[in-house]
């Protein structure tokens, strides 16, 4: 019973992720590569996202701070984060990392700085509930 | 893929994220043998071992030997295997200058499943 009630709690759980933008169909690409040989795929997928994404925020803020601004840095340094979060389906993470993009390649730093605290935000906020979904979801099993 | 045959398939790419979502699809369709290597330079070292792979998965923009240069000198070695680019950079002119360097194909990045099949129906025709 309790078992049911965690299952449809996950599930809700799961899709509203979905219904609420913060994750893409390739979220589901990496469900259908959990198996019975690989049983935490996505919550390791995920974790490591997390770890390589906590560097990428420090290295922009680092070269925010930097006078002047190395936009051509900025850039690349984004350009990874972006592809990480394309890679779990982080798909407003993603948008505000191609609008940060932008800004760069038109050396706007002030558009850089807010669209930074925008990928900052979007990313924490995806990592709340992601890891909420994950903690039932592997209970639910 | 035809049965009995082993195929091995080689993923070139810095990001720890994009080897381990290539090396995991690689298997789930049947590619049990795969290699991971962070760079074009790694690639060609270990062709250059006497290695050989049917696949390889190459990401374009990596730190100390990128896509293009890799895929050009595998093909002025004389590596016939199939090297699928993959990258996530969205200019095209970029894409059609790896094409250039010898791929067989050029994807984007994140890579699906119908990609995989794709790639291996193709390859599965290379082996015949």
């Amino acid at each position: 019973m309790e078992g049911n009630k965690l299952q449809r709690q996950a599930a809700c759980m799961r899709n509203a992720l979905f219904d609420q933008g913060y994750l893409d169909e390739q979220f589901i690409q990496l469900e259908d590569l959990q198996d019975e040989a690989n049983p935490n795929f996505v919550e390791e997928v995920v974790k490591l996202f997390y770890s390589d994404s906590a560097r990428f925020i420090r290295n922009i803020d680092l070269t925010l701070n930097n006078s002047p601004s190395d936009f051509v840095k900025l850039d690349n340094i984004m350009h990874q984060f972006k592809g990480s979060s394309s890679s779990i389906g982080a798909k407003k993470v993603k948008q505000r990392c191609t609008q940060f993009q932008e800004y760069c390649k038109i050396g706007n730093f002030e558009g850089c700085m807010r669209t930074f605290q925008e990928v900052k935000q979007e990313h924490a906020a995806l990592k709340k509930k992601i890891e909420s979904y994950l903690q039932v979801a592997r209970q639910a099993r | 893929m035809e049965e009995g045959k082993r195929v091995c398939a080689l993923v070139v790419d810095d990001d720890r994220l994009s080897q381990r979502v290539h090396a995991a699809l690689l298997r789930k369709y049947g590619i049990l043998e795969t290699e991971v290597v962070e760079n074009g330079k790694e690639a060609v070292d270990l062709f250059k071992s006497g290695k050989t792979f049917d696949l390889v998965i190459m990401d374009l923009e990596m730190p100390v030997m990128d896509g293009s240069e890799a895929t050009r000198e595998l093909r002025e070695m004389g590596v016939t295997s199939m090297i699928v680019g993959v990258t996530a950079c969205e200019v095209e002119a970029e894409k059609a200058e790896f094409m250039r360097a010898g791929l067989d194909a050029c994807w984007d990045k994140p890579l699906s499943g119908s990609a995989i099949i794709a790639m291996l129906d193709e390859l599965a025709k290379k082996l015949l």
